[in-house]
């Protein structure tokens, strides 16, 4: 079977938020260059075709949640 | 709810409160939409403010007052304490009730709330922001307002949208880790603070106490530090070396924008305050206090905006903002780029110079000029900002 990745603005979308581990503190969305982070009272997700893979969310959350994942997102 | 109103603010964090109260007050229509189910929680913020923070704008009340302050005890990576007495500080409040009641004298004034209503677009007519599409219980929604207040917090968009410049850069971001702990037995009038690499590299830690031996315990540090080890660690193993049976009553994230306030705050119908105009003072990390005169400056400048029917007019608020805390910021700001990346030895250093200082005599002030002795040019922002 295919493996179906998502697909960011720059190819592979590599960044993978974990929804059941947040806080929904908003440190990602403050920090994200490209408005690519939908955050609402308990649901966040990457807008995948705004992201460009940049990671800064990566650096800011302070649990943890969000992962750089090298080998692409998968659906 | 009408389909229209003259100001539409979005977020009831205190800087939304104080910009819809300040509004409201002169007469016009207000609406305050929060995408939260409650207003004021959750708590996100180590809850201390200067009591003049605080008179400004509501009667102390024991409903929100959880300690009275009177100390500061500043402690270095070796364990050397500073003592730093005050007549009457401040307060360390219990935000999910203070917040609530801001909100009230925003409602009393006049002004509309609408809770579980996420603000997701902007309405424009002729290149002026002209209101809001929300979502409110799974339906899509639109208000028209005269002006728009975005009031959204560390995680605004409202700004962008209307073509603000908004982005924090990482480094300037704060990653945040707060709980309230039980059986924490300090100094129930005293803000401990401590610094470190061990502890809050770039940052520092906190236990501000909350009454009963209740605590507000967290610690904020940059972006650059936080790529490397997350926040969270940092208040586990604090906590599992002083405190390790401590229970936790809540625990929680957060991002506090530690930089100057944005470059633009204000636009054709839009206006910014509080964390989403960055109007956080950089040094301390505290926002309530700078949040609420924020949102004050510019619901007082968008009511008479409407009233004189004069749209130009929030242009107005940009300087306004300056003149009262905006340059000040800029001060404060220069202050933590001299010292945010200290050593350990540095920080033991001051701490040693600092309890020469007897303690009748000691200031925070006296012990930032101890800090940037070797820094001149920085000693005149800190009699610019502190009575040394």
């Amino acid at each position: 079977m295919e493996l179906k990745y998502r697909q960011a603005k720059t190819g592979k979308l590599m960044i993978d938020i974990l929804p059941d581990k947040c806080d929904f503190c908003g440190c990602c969305v403050g920090v994200c260059p490209e408005d690519a982070i939908e955050l609402k009272e308990a649901e966040i997700y990457i807008i995948d075709e705004r992201c460009t893979n940049c990671a800064k969310c990566v650096w800011s959350c302070p649990i943890e949640v969000i992962k750089f994942n090298k080998n692409g997102v998968l659906f | 709810m009408k389909n229209e109103y003259d100001i539409i603010v979005v977020g009831a964090g205190p800087a939304g409160s104080m910009a819809a109260r300040f509004a409201a007050e002169q007469g016009v229509s207000v609406l305050m939409l929060e995408k939260d189910r409650d207003v004021g929680y959750p708590v996100r913020c180590g809850e201390a403010i200067s009591k003049a923070g605080v008179e400004e704008f509501i009667k102390v009340d024991s409903k929100w007052v959880a300690a009275e302050i009177n100390k500061f005890s500043l402690n270095a990576p070796d364990g050397s304490e500073v003592i730093v007495e005050f007549g009457d500080a401040g307060y360390v409040l219990e935000r999910r009730n203070f917040d609530y009641e801001l909100a009230r004298t925003a409602a009393e004034a006049g002004a509309e709330i609408l809770t579980r209503a996420y603000v997701n677009d902007l309405l424009f007519e002729n290149g002026k922001v002209s209101g809001v599409k929300h979502e409110y219980k799974g339906e899509q929604k639109e208000v028209k307002s005269k002006i728009v207040i975005a009031a959204d917090g560390v995680e605004s968009r409202v700004g962008r949208w209307a073509g603000l410049k908004t982005v924090t850069d990482f480094r300037d971001m704060e990653s945040a880790v707060q709980i309230t702990a039980a059986n924490i037995p300090v100094d129930q009038n005293t803000l401990y603070f401590y610094f470190g690499q061990q502890v809050a590299p770039n940052g520092y830690f906190w236990i501000f106490p909350k009454g009963r031996n209740k605590a507000n315990i967290g610690l904020g540090i940059s972006g650059s530090v936080n790529k490397k080890k997350y926040a969270q660690y940092f208040l586990d193993e604090f906590m599992n070396k002083r405190f390790p049976d401590a229970p936790v009553l809540t625990k929680i994230a957060g991002g506090v924008p530690c930089s100057i306030t944005l470059d633009k705050i204000s636009g054709p119908g839009i206006m910014l305050v509080g964390d989403a105009a960055r109007q956080v003072n950089p040094l301390s990390g505290g926002g309530i206090a700078s949040g609420m005169i924020g949102g004050k400056i510019a619901g007082t400048i968008a009511g008479e905006a409407i009233k004189q029917n004069k749209p130009d007019h929030i242009l107005t608020y940009d300087k306004a903002w300056n003149d009262r805390l905006g340059k000040r910021h800029e001060t404060f700001n220069r202050i933590k780029e001299g010292i945010y990346n200290f050593s350990d030895d540095k920080f033991n250093n001051i701490a040693h110079s600092a309890l020469k200082i007897p303690i009748e005599k000691r200031t925070l002030g006296k012990v930032f000029t101890t800090a940037l002795i070797n820094n001149p040019s920085l000693l005149i922002d800190i009699a610019k900002v502190f009575v040394v």
